[in-house]
């Protein structure tokens, strides 16, 4: 019976669609999608091993159906191909938090992320979203502030360092970020085109 | 004769049928104490942590900032402890507690090698320690119902199949003759099981398949487990222990068959209903939503038989703990699939995908079926493995009602909230978060309903203490209750149940 439903299920999905492969829309464009590669790629540990998967999916469904294409997460439904080139796909089932599918190009700005990621409330009023304050330092400026230093608004005085002393993202944080800010839907395929 | 081949020879049940005689249920549970208890008692302290898990994962949902400064209880460890301490500590050990110990009673058969059983009991736990340590330091794998680092996957692996295999020895060396459905059950989970959780980590961690049908595997395998290994095992504890308190036998042998054939060929297909809308082909996902649908035949059928079984007997229900939990378990069973079905339906998962609503259903069925129908196991089995009573009928009490009562609780409201959720997601207009205090939000919206989750989980907390103090007094304490004043009950009767 199992062995039905195995081979139904995913032997099939693995026959059909198992050898898809970036393509490009016009002759002579890059074929789409490409690897993440390098910082970006380490992120994503990080958003693996916090389990940002468990609040946040990573899949906008068609026009239509929902209204994941009314809330801007997305000019065009996610398809099978968009995958393909993950070692590990976060299709996530919980939408606790918004989808992050092309979070990369809804927030592309990494202080906007480092302030969300210290502390939600900051950026998000009202979120129930963790901080990850952990992935930051609070050390002393030395001959002069770290340019990567976070500029955390004046009417969060809790959250401000200790005169003489700045927050910091750690490499895991920068890592995060990287990988936060890869996440784009920017690119068509032939099965699915803006808009649809 | 070649090792290999006198080790068949020696597990062929046929030749020792006519030597070894009928053996003595009473005998069958003095051989099977050591295993039981063992891993009774591991399931009872994989339930406090995980209920431990569970309170800190629920607090920090409405109160995020709730030990926010320790990495390791971060929200996504913390629920990913919570539901593998709960999934492979708690309810695997309590299926090897009490589903073997029901086959070995059905077998009526010597118990053999009891020690391999105790062996491979130490390396399992010893191996979701590690998975659970794992999590929490790092090694999460943010692949649902499987989080554990790989690492530790061939180890829990290699001691299931010690376990499964004893089991499914002891089918073979079972008095010949009738074959009863609990029968049936335990002995396919015990096949289902490895194969799902081999080829899931084999497809998903170790040699991962290409793009999306990893989430296809994922939920292949997650469904699965509920459906074709603790479904299965607590509908088998029910079989064998309704007829058995009350005295009468199951209402239909051929609905019992019926129910488990059906199930067998649809629950299989239905766990795609979990990626509707996504991005795997629409047929897939229909193949899925017709087995959910389909799912409502096996249901039924259980249903009737169930019913028809303990129905006039509603005074032995309630003064047997046993019945009590097993009866709340199988009409939980009933409701939780009803909804299963329902929520498969596209434009139902419409609204209930990605919510809350989800996550209620999911404790429908693992905790108001499967825990409470375990839980009615354990109080049947340990004073017959001890030969001593449940000490305080108090206790039992207080389990029941804080544990029915939690779980009746959660449910409704991460079902409302869900809903209500789910409404809000679908309407562009209503934002997630808002710097403006007078607009409604998704999130505003949902809190009121996560902070009842955090009411009802220290309800069940209360519950789950109730049952560890009963557990261990037990266990021991001196004998607090004599065997010859008669079993704990929890009203007058006369002289029924147990």
């Amino acid at each position: 019976m199992l062995a039905f439903s195995w081979s139904g299920l995913i032997l099939s999905s693995v026959i059909q669609f198992g050898d898809l492969k970036p393509i490009a829309l016009n002759e002579g464009e890059t074929p789409m999608p490409i690897a993440r590669v390098g910082v970006a790629q380490q992120g994503k540990e990080i958003y693996i091993d916090q389990g940002c998967l468990y609040c946040h999916s990573q899949q906008v469904r068609r026009k239509g159906y929902g209204a994941d294409w009314e809330r801007g997460w997305g000019d065009r439904q996610t398809v099978p191909r968009d995958y393909i080139l993950q070692d590990r796909v976060l299709l996530g089932t919980s939408r606790t938090g918004p989808d992050l599918m092309t979070i990369g190009q809804r927030q592309p700005s990494a202080d906007w992320h480092h302030l969300h990621l210290y502390n939600p409330q900051i950026t998000s009023p009202g979120s129930i979203m963790p901080p990850f304050r952990y992935l930051y330092k609070t050390q002393k400026i030395g001959d002069a502030p770290s340019p990567n230093a976070l500029t955390i608004p004046d009417t969060f005085p809790e959250e401000q360092p200790p005169e003489g002393y700045e927050i910091v993202p750690t490499e895991r944080a920068d890592q995060l970020v990287e990988y936060l800010l890869s996440l784009k839907l920017d690119y068509e395929l032939p099965e699915s085109r803006f808009a649809q | 004769m070649s090792p290999l081949l006198s080790f068949f020879s020696n597990i062929d049940p046929q030749r020792e049928t006519q030597v070894s005689p009928k053996v003595a249920l009473s005998e069958v549970d003095q051989q099977m104490r050591v295993p039981a208890i063992m891993f009774t008692t591991f399931a009872i302290c994989w339930l406090l942590v995980g209920t431990f898990f569970a309170i800190v994962a629920s607090f920090k949902m409405h109160s995020p900032n709730f030990l926010a400064d320790w990495e390791f209880l971060t929200f996504g460890r913390a629920r990913s402890a919570h539901l593998n301490a709960m999934a492979y500590g708690w309810s695997n050990n309590a299926i090897f507690g009490v589903g073997l110990w029901v086959m070995a009673r059905l077998c009526k058969a010597q118990i053999r090698f009891s020690g391999l059983l105790i062996i491979a009991g130490i390396f399992w736990n010893v191996a979701v320690v590690i998975g659970i340590f794992g999590i929490l330091t790092g090694g999460l794998t943010s692949i649902e119902w499987l989080e554990m680092p790989k690492q530790v996957a061939p180890l829990l692996a290699f001691s299931y199949i010690l376990i499964g295999m004893w089991g499914i020895l002891m089918f073979r060396y079972r008095e010949r003759g009738h074959v009863y459905v609990s029968q049936w059950y335990i002995l396919g989970a015990l096949f289902w099981f490895p194969w799902l959780y081999v080829v899931a980590q084999t497809m998903i961690l170790f040699e991962p398949a290409r793009g999306t049908i990893q989430a296809l595997t994922n939920w292949w395998f997650a469904h699965n487990v509920l459906g074709l290994w603790m479904t299965p095992m607590g509908l088998a504890t029910i079989y064998y222990l309704m007829p058995k308190v009350l005295g009468r036998p199951i209402y239909s042998y051929y609905l019992s068959l019926l129910g488990f054939w059906s199930l067998a060929l649809f629950y299989n297909w239905a766990g795609v209903h979990h990626l509707i809308g996504g991005p795997i082909p629409a047929w897939l996902i229909s193949c899925g939503i017709v087995a959910s649908v389909m799912m409502v035949i096996p249901v039924v059928v259980t249903a009737i038989n169930h019913h028809m079984t303990a129905v006039g007997n509603a005074r032995a229900v309630w003064c047997s703990p046993t019945l009590r939990f097993i009866v709340f378990g199988a009409m939980s069973y009933t409701l939780a699939s009803f909804f299963g079905s329902w929520m498969a339906l596209r434009d139902v998962s419409l609204v209930t995908h990605f919510t809350q609503f989800t996550v209620g259903h999911a404790h429908h069925g693992v905790y108001a079926f499967f825990a409470m129908t375990m839980f009615g196991g354990i109080y049947f089995m340990m004073p017959r493995l001890l030969a001593r009573e449940w000490p305080s009928a108090t206790l039992i009490k207080v389990h029941f009602w804080f544990s029915g009562l939690g779980i009746g609780m959660m449910i409704v409201g991460l079902q409302l909230g869900g809903w209500i959720q789910g409404l809000n997601l679908n309407n562009p207009d209503i934002p997630f978060v808002s710097s403006d205090p007078e607009t409604m939000t998704v999130i505003k919206a949902l809190v009121p309903w996560l902070f009842s989750r955090s009411v009802a989980g220290m309800l069940l907390t209360i519950g789950h203490f109730a049952f560890f103090v009963n557990f261990a007094w037990m266990l021991i304490g001196p004998r607090a209750v004599r065997y010859k004043e008669g079993p704990t009950l929890l009203g007058n009767t006369e002289g029924k149940g147990a």
